[in-house]
C-alpha cells in the first residue's frame, strides 16, 4: 500500500445552523488522481476550501494529516506553502496582464521591491513548454482561450511547486478536444510525481483517469471506488451519487414532428471588430414538436449564430433570410424577437443570464414586462402569482420567489433562468449550454423539461458541448465549424464519432 | 421599506398566524435597520438635548427647522439613487448644477423681473438640459459617469460664477418665496388657527391614507390574492396615522405646515412609485444587477441610463429653486458638497455601490438621518469640524455594516 499524502478525519462544518458537512473521511495517497463527486451541494467545494484553508483551523471540527503532520491552516498561503494548491472553477487570472505576470502573481520572483522581471519570463516559458501550451510569455490573458488560460493556471501552480492540485471542474468550459489535453496533462503530471484531486461532472472522464473516486452525497462520504478493484462505470457512479439507479439519463421521448417553425437561409455575420465572418452561409430548420442539436467546438459560432439571429445582439453586417413558419421577418431588436416568440436561454447564467442580486421573482418576469404591467405600471399581485406559478412548474427549490437568484444552486439558478423566458410564452426556444455545470437530478428534470415543451408543439434549439446530451436528447443534429455547417445527422444514427469526424473532415478540406 | 418582508411567501391559507412570526423577529429587524437607527438616534439625541437642558429635539422650530434644512437633500438624493441603481454610477455635478441654475434663476427672476412661472419653467427645462448633456454621454458614448460628471463639476460652476460674475444676487420677490418658502395657512393665521388648519391637513392625509390602504386590500381580497393578517396591517395603519397627526401637530403649535412638504412628499411618492411599480423603473434594477442580463431580456439600458442622468438634471433644478428661495439670494458658493450629502443618503440608506440595489425610501431615510445627525448635533453645541468628522465616520459604518450582513448572510 502506497504512503497516504493526506488524510482528513471526521470533518463536520455547518454554515448558521445548516450542516454542510458530517463525518467526512477522506484521504489520498501519494501520486494518484483522487476524483471527487457528488451533486451540487453535496459539499466537494466546502471540504476542498476546508482543505485549502479557505475556512481556516477553528471553523471546523475534524483534522487535517497532511505528509504525516497534523495541519493547521488559517489561509491559503498557509495551504500553499504546503505545495497545496486549488484551481477554482472559475479561473483567477486578471485579463489585462501578461501570461508570466499572472503566473507569479503573489509570488513574484526576484526582491519584492525588485521584481526580476527577465527570470520571471525566462521561467514562464519554462513552465509554459511543461503544460504544452505555445504561446509567448508576453501574451495577454485576454487574447487567450478558456482552454489556454486553465494551462496558464496549471503552470501558475507548477511554479509554486505543487504537491498536491486540487481542480474544481476543470473542464467545464472546455470543449472535448480541450478537455482532452487537459486530461492528458494530468496523466502526465501524474507521472512525473505531482498528485491530483479532481472535482468534475463529468463523468465520463473521471472514469479515465481517476484511480480512485469518492462520492459525497447530502455532505457525508458514501464510498471511495478503486480503480481495477471496483466497477467505476458511469453508472455505478451515478448509482452512488444519487443513492439510486438512475437507469436512464435522458427521459425518453415519443417525437411527433410538424412543420417547419424556424428557418435560417444563407446566414452570415461579420465579427464585430474584425473583418472575419463568424457565421459563414448558415443553412438551417426547426420543425415544432422537435428537438434540434448544434454541436461544434468552442468558438464554432454556435452561440453567435444564436444571438445574431435573435434580435441582432452579435456581430454586424448581419445577412441572410429568416422565415418564421414559412413567412420570412426581419428581426432588428430583442423586443422584436421576444414578440415573435423566440427565447434565447444564454449560455453562462450567470454573466448574462440572471441578476444575481434581484429576487427570484423580478427576474422571472424580467423579459416580458407587458404581461404583468398596465401602461408601464406593474401589477405587484399578479406578478407574484405569476412567479410562484412558474417556480412551482419547474421546481424551483426556493425559500419563496422573494430568495435573491444568487443564493440558489447552480441547477436552481438555471431552472429560474428557463421561468424566465417561459415567461415570454415561446414557441421556439433557444438552449445554449441548458445543463452546463449543473448535477445530475437537475439535470434530469430540465431533459423532462424540454420534453414537455416539445409535446407542446414547441421547437427546440439546443446548443451544447456536452456530447452525450446532444446524442441523447435531439431529433437532428447540426454539427457546425468555424462558422458553417459541415454535417447534418439524424439524432437516431448520430455517434460521437461521426459528429467528430464531421468536424476533422471540414479542418481537413 | 415595508414592501415584501410584511407578508409571508407562501400561499398557504390557514397557516397565516404561524407564517408572520418571523416577520418580526430578526429579518424584520434587519430589513429595517436603518429605520431603527434613525429611531434609536432620534431618542439618543432627545436624551441628550434635555439632560443639558437644551430644550427639546421635539421643540415645534426645530422639526420645522430639520424640514427647511434638509429638503434639498431628499430631493437630491432621490435622484442619486436612480443613478447609483444603474450600476453604481454617481452624479459629481450635482452641486455645481445647484449653483448654475441658481444663477439662472436669480438673473431672471430677480434681475429681469421675468414671470415667475415662466423663469421657474425655464430653469426646470435648463435642468433637464444639462442632465441630458451628461446623459448623453454617459449612456450612449459610453464614457464613464465619474468622469462626465466631474467635468461637470467644474464646467457648471465655472458658468455660475461667470453668470453671476461673482456676486450674490438678492432678495428673491415674496411672490416667489411663497411657493418655497412659505406655511400654510398664511401668515396672519391666529394660533389657533395654524393649529386647526395642521390638524385638518393631517386628518385629511389619515383619511387618504386609510382609505388606500384599505381599498388595495378589497382588491387584492376580490382577486383572491394574499393579504397580511388584519392584525398586523391594522397596527401598521395606526402608527403611522399616529405619527402624521403628531409631526402635524408639532407644526400647528409653530408656524404651520411648511409648503415645501408638499413638494417633497410629491417627489418622493412619484419616484417611490417609478422605482417600485412601474416598468421603466424595474429596468433600473435589472440594468444595476446585471446589465449583459438585461441586454438579453430586451431592455433598452442605453435609454434607462440616460433617463437616470436626465431625470438628475431635473431634481437638481427642483433643488436650486428649493435653495435660492431658502437663502433669498443665488451666490457663487450656492451647493457646495450637496453631492456628497446626495451620495451619502444614498448608502446609508441600503443602496449598493455595485448598482441593483436600493429603495427610495431607504434613500429618504439615508437624507432624514443625516439631517437628524446635523441637527442634534448643532444643538448640543458640537464643533463644527468634529460635526464633520462624525458624519464621514457615520457614512463608513453603514456601508459596512451593509457589507458586513451581507457577506455573513451569504455564509
Amino acid at each position: 500500500m502506497k504512503n497516504h499524502l493526506l488524510e482528513m478525519h471526521h470533518i463536520t462544518k455547518t454554515f448558521s445552523g445548516v450542516r454542510a458537512l458530517y463525518d467526512v473521511n477522506f484521504d489520498v495517497e501519494e501520486g494518484e488522481i483522487h476524483a471527487l463527486v457528488g451533486e451540487n451541494g453535496a459539499g466537494k467545494s466546502t471540504l476542498m476550501n476546508i482543505l485549502s484553508g479557505v475556512y481556516g483551523y477553528g471553523n471546523y471540527e475534524g483534522e487535517i494529516i497532511y505528509e504525516g503532520e497534523l495541519c493547521r491552516f488559517s489561509g491559503i498561503r498557509d495551504s500553499e506553502k504546503k505545495g497545496i494548491i486549488i484551481i477554482h472553477q472559475e479561473l483567477a487570472l486578471v485579463p489585462q496582464m501578461s501570461i508570466a505576470e499572472n503566473m507569479f502573481l503573489g509570488n513574484e520572483r526576484g526582491k519584492a521591491l525588485n521584481i526580476n522581471w527577465d527570470e520571471t519570463y525566462q521561467e514562464a516559458e519554462k513552465y509554459l513548454k511543461i503544460v504544452g501550451l505555445k504561446e509567448s510569455s508576453h501574451t495577454l490573458i485576454k487574447d487567450i482561450s478558456v482552454g489556454k488560460q486553465q494551462l496558464v493556471e496549471i503552470a501558475k501552480a507548477l511554479a509554486k511547486r505543487v504537491r498536491l492540485l486540487i481542480l474544481d471542474e476543470p473542464t467545464a468550459s472546455l470543449n472535448e478536444d480541450d478537455s482532452q489535453k487537459l486530461l492528458n496533462l494530468l496523466l502526465q503530471l501524474k507521472s512525473e510525481g505531482v498528485t491530483s484531486i479532481m472535482i468534475s461532472h463529468k463523468l465520463s472522464e473521471i472514469s479515465k483517469v481517476a484511480d480512485r473516486i469518492t462520492i459525497l452525497r447530502d455532505g457525508s462520504t458514501i464510498e471511495t471506488l478503486q480503480k481495477g478493484v471496483d466497477d467505476i462505470g458511469e453508472g455505478r457512479i451515478i448509482k452512488g451519487m444519487v443513492g439510486r439507479e438512475l437507469s436512464d439519463r435522458f427521459p425518453a421521448r415519443e417525437s411527433h414532428i410538424g412543420d417547419v417553425s424556424l428557418e435560417i437561409r444563407d446566414w452570415i455575420v461579420y465579427h464585430p471588430l474584425y473583418e472575419r465572418k463568424v457565421c459563414d452561409g448558415v443553412n438551417l430548420k426547426l420543425r415544432r414538436g422537435e428537438v434540434v442539436g448544434i454541436s461544434g467546438l468552442m468558438g464554432a459560432g454556435r452561440s453567435e449564430l444564436a444571438m445574431s439571429v435573435f434580435g441582432k445582439l452579435y456581430g454586424r453586417d448581419i445577412s441572410g433570410t429568416l422565415l418564421l413558419d414559412g413567412k420570412e421577418v426581419e428581426i432588428k431588436t430583442v423586443r422584436e424577437a421576444i414578440a415573435h416568440k423566440i427565447a434565447y436561454v444564454t449560455e453562462d447564467r450567470k454573466t448574462s443570464g440572471l441578476v444575481l442580486s434581484n429576487p427570484i421573482r423580478t427576474n422571472a418576469t424580467l423579459a416580458n414586462m407587458d404581461r404583468i404591467s398596465n401602461m408601464g405600471r406593474i401589477d405587484a399581485d399578479r406578478e407574484a402569482m405569476m412567479a410562484e406559478e412558474l417556480t412551482e412548474m419547474l421546481g424551483v427549490k426556493c425559500n419563496g420567489i422573494e430568495q435573491s437568484a444568487g443564493s440558489l444552486s447552480g441547477g436552481n439558478q438555471q431552472k429560474v433562468l428557463l421561468c424566465k423566458w417561459m415567461f415570454t410564452e415561446p414557441d421556439i426556444l433557444i438552449l445554449d449550454e441548458p445543463t452546463r455545470g449543473i448535477d445530475v437530478g437537475a439535470k434530469y428534470e430540465i431533459y423532462t423539461f424540454i420534453n414537455e415543451l416539445v409535446a407542446q408543439n414547441k421547437s427546440v434549439l439546443m446548443i451544447s458541448s456536452e456530447m452525450p446530451e446532444i446524442l441523447g436528447m435531439c431529433d437532428r443534429i447540426y454539427v457546425m465549424n468555424e462558422g458553417r455547417i459541415v454535417a447534418e445527422l439524424d439524432g437516431k444514427e448520430a455517434t460521437q464519432e461521426k459528429i467528430m469526424s464531421g468536424i476533422l473532415r471540414a479542418d481537413a478540406s | 421599506m415595508l414592501k415584501w418582508k410584511d407578508k409571508p411567501q407562501k400561499i398557504q391559507g390557514g397557516e397565516d398566524t404561524l407564517q408572520e412570526k418571523p416577520t418580526f423577529g430578526l429579518g424584520f429587524l434587519k430589513q429595517n435597520m436603518m429605520l431603527f437607527a434613525l429611531i434609536l438616534l432620534v431618542v439618543l439625541f432627545q436624551i441628550l438635548i434635555v439632560a443639558q437642558d437644551k430644550g427639546s429635539f421635539f421643540a415645534p422650530a426645530n422639526i420645522t427647522n430639520l424640514i427647511s434644512q434638509n429638503s434639498y437633500v431628499v430631493i437630491l438624493a432621490t435622484g442619486m439613487l436612480l443613478c447609483i441603481l444603474t450600476g453604481g454610477n454617481i452624479d459629481l455635478s450635482v452641486g455645481s448644477g445647484v449653483a448654475l441654475i441658481g444663477a439662472i434663476a436669480g438673473t431672471l427672476i430677480v434681475n429681469m423681473h421675468m414671470n415667475i412661472y415662466l423663469a421657474i419653467v425655464i430653469c426646470l427645462l435648463s435642468g433637464i438640459a444639462l442632465g441630458a448633456w451628461q446623459g448623453f454621454w454617459i449612456a450612449y458614448v459610453r464614457i464613464p459617469s465619474f468622469i462626465v460628471t466631474l467635468a461637470g463639476m467644474l464646467t457648471f460652476r465655472g458658468l455660475a460664477l461667470i453668470i453671476l460674475n461673482g456676486v450674490t444676487i438678492s432678495p428673491y420677490p415674496e411672490e416667489y418665496k411663497r411657493y418655497f418658502n412659505s406655511f400654510l395657512p398664511g401668515g396672519d393665521a391666529s394660533a389657533s388657527g395654524k393649529m386647526s388648519a395642521s390638524l385638518a391637513i393631517a386628518a385629511v392625509l389619515c383619511v387618504v391614507f386609510v382609505a388606500v390602504s384599505a381599498y388595495s386590500r378589497i382588491h387584492k381580497q376580490r382577486k383572491q390574492y394574499h393579504v397580511e393578517a388584519f392584525g398586523v396591517a391594522l397596527v401598521r395603519t395606526l402608527v403611522i396615522c399616529a405619527l402624521i397627526l403628531a409631526v402635524f401637530w408639532l407644526f400647528g403649535q409653530d408656524k404651520g405646515v411648511p409648503v415645501i412638504l408638499i413638494t417633497l412628499g410629491v417627489i418622493v411618492a412619484a419616484y417611490h412609485y417609478y422605482t417600485s411599480k412601474t416598468v421603466p423603473g424595474r429596468y433600473l434594477y435589472a440594468m444595476g444587477g446585471n446589465e449583459k442580463a438585461a441586454v438579453f431580456s430586451g431592455v433598452n439600458t442605453n435609454r434607462a441610463l440616460f433617463f437616470a442622468y436626465t431625470n438628475m438634471g431635473f431634481l437638481v433644478a427642483v433643488a436650486a429653486l428649493i435653495c435660492v428661495s431658502r437663502f433669498d439670494s443665488s451666490f457663487p458658493a450656492v451647493g457646495t458638497n450637496y453631492e456628497l450629502d446626495a451620495i451619502g443618503a444614498c448608502f446609508i440608506g441600503g443602496a449598493s455601490a455595485y448598482g441593483g440595489v436600493g429603495t427610495v425610501s431607504g434613500s429618504v431615510i439615508g437624507a432624514v438621518f443625516m439631517g437628524v445627525l446635523n441637527n442634534g448635533m448643532s444643538i448640543l453645541g458640537i464643533d463644527a469640524n468634529w460635526q464633520r468628522a462624525v458624519k464621514g465616520i457615520v457614512l463608513l459604518a453603514a456601508v459596512i455594516m451593509d457589507v458586513v450582513s451581507r457577506k455573513r448572510r451569504r455564509g
